[in-house]
């Protein structure tokens, strides 16, 4: 099975931006052009993220799917502001193939069961934000510690674009997700994101060793190293990077070479 | 006038098939309508979700499907693929349309189900007007947890493996199909559509 390269574009009032640890954004260009280009440069799959999220950006929202949709051939996965099934229900007739949950399904779980049974759990993509909790020696009852070459640690659930942790192990949060009908998980770091030092690989790595679906490794690719590790180390089935992209820094065709080139099976 | 209608049976993102379909020089309709399929020179069955109710929301439309689609060029994708089988053994035992005799089988425990992502086809009927301009060793886009078993070898045009060897690409007379999604397999993917934009204007 080939390793995916997904590039994401984050989206605010139409434009893609992008920043750092989810804040200082900048304009990095139009989502419908960009998602095009990558499809052309051999992207595996697009996601587009809207980070406002708010109600009134919604209409420009589905405006940005349904026209990124009509020129993409490739999946197209959709996310930001998720709350309901309507909205879910919405995403997809716009031309979403898969959606992605964040804050409500850690809110309100039974929506992942409710959206798997409506609509599939090949379309219902569950992302996962994290920060590491280091305990040093200490023993914490109730969460998974891991031992990491920065210190034994658990991962925390955050919720509200990174801005809220809600004390919940993200490794069994994943699992009940996926229980719960969720048929992909992507895992963000509020740690690695934007700093371009590489993906948290045992977080990962953690992760993809417990679950049976899909993982997709996001936040902190700098290099296409880091994406070999995150697949490799970090046992991911896919990558997906933003900033590195956008920039022109590499294109995909150069990092799916370059994973080829170090074993990966990808789909050049 | 549309020459190819794609069968809304309320099921999956048919706005992709369209799109694709328009892409590559057809014309698509998207319809629930018995008389626009009597009218149509060629036929999509798309479909997304589970087998049990895409083949009950199928409900009148299945005899006139079964009827047109050995008269003129009928193409099965994913779910649409599945539906042409005698049977499923998903969530039970749910019977098809008995198109391609076989069953609907779920992969192998140990395997990460659902396979989604990019897999190889491996081309085993050459002559099928279908993957003319492909290769074996290209690349299109799965997502399923279930795959169908045809009883009959030449049915098979093209496989590929995944813990097994299961049939991704399915022909008999007018009929085809595949199990991955070619409106999202990139330039492979629209060559297949192309290809059957052509064989619905031969």
């Amino acid at each position: 099975m080939t390793r995916r390269v997904i590039p994401c574009l984050d989206m605010k009032a139409g434009r893609v931006v992008k920043g750092v640890s989810f804040r200082e954004l900048q304009d990095a260009g139009d989502p419908v052009e960009l998602a095009s280009r990558y499809d052309q440069e051999g992207a595996d799959e697009v996601v587009l993220l809207d980070i406002s999220a708010s109600r009134e950006g919604r209409r420009t929202l589905l405006d940005v799917v349904r026209r990124t949709a009509d020129v993409l051939f490739i999946p197209f996965t959709v996310g930001g502001g998720i709350r309901r099934l309507e909205d879910i229900r919405q995403l997809l007739v716009n031309g979403a193939d898969k959606v992605t949950i964040n804050t409500a399904a850690v809110e309100e779980p039974l929506l992942l069961r409710q959206a798997a049974e409506a609509f599939g759990s090949q379309c219902i993509v569950v992302s996962i934000d994290v920060k590491r909790v280091y305990v040093g020696d200490r023993d914490v009852p109730g969460k998974v510690v891991i031992d990491t070459p920065e210190g034994r640690c658990w991962w925390d659930v955050y919720i509200y674009g990174g801005t809220k942790g809600v004390g919940i192990d993200a490794i069994q949060w994943a699992e009940m997700a996926v229980t719960l009908g969720a048929g992909e998980i992507v895992a963000s770091s509020l740690d690695f994101d934007g700093r371009k030092q590489g993906y948290d690989n045992a977080f990962l790595r953690t992760v993809s060793e417990r679950v049976e679906v899909p993982l997709i490794a996001s936040s902190g690719a700098g290099t296409p190293k880091h994406m070999l590790d995150a697949l490799v180390q970090g046992k991911a089935d896919a990558v997906l990077a933003a900033s590195i992209f956008h920039y022109g820094t590499y294109s995909i065709r150069e990092v799916k070479k370059y994973l080829a080139e170090n074993g990966v099976p990808v789909r050049l | 006038m549309p020459d190819i209608i794609i069968l809304d049976y309320g099921l999956g993102n048919l706005r992709s098939v369209e799109k694709a379909i328009e892409k590559v020089g057809g014309t698509p309709q998207i319809t629930s309508e018995l008389k626009d399929l009597r009218g149509a020179d060629g036929i999509i069955l798309p479909g997304v979700g589970a087998f049990r109710d895409a083949r009950a929301n199928l409900g009148k439309l299945a005899p006139a499907l079964l009827e047109q689609g050995v008269e003129k060029p009928l193409l099965g994708i994913c779910l649409g693929l599945q539906l042409l089988f005698t049977e499923s053994t998903e969530g039970g035992i749910y019977r098809g349309l008995d198109i391609i005799k076989g069953r609907v089988v779920r992969f192998p425990e140990g395997l990460k189900v659902p396979h989604i992502g990019w897999n190889t086809l491996r081309i085993v009927d050459k002559d099928c007007p279908l993957t003319q301009g492909l290769d074996s060793g290209d690349y299109v886009y799965f997502v399923h947890s279930y795959y169908g078993a045809v009883e009959n070898a030449r049915e098979v045009v093209a496989e590929t493996e995944y813990g097994v060897a299961f049939p991704s690409i399915i022909s008999k007379g007018n009929v085809y199909a595949t199990q991955f999604h070619p409106e999202k397999s990139g330039s492979t993917g629209l060559r297949i559509l192309r290809n059957f934009v052509d064989i619905v204007r031969r």
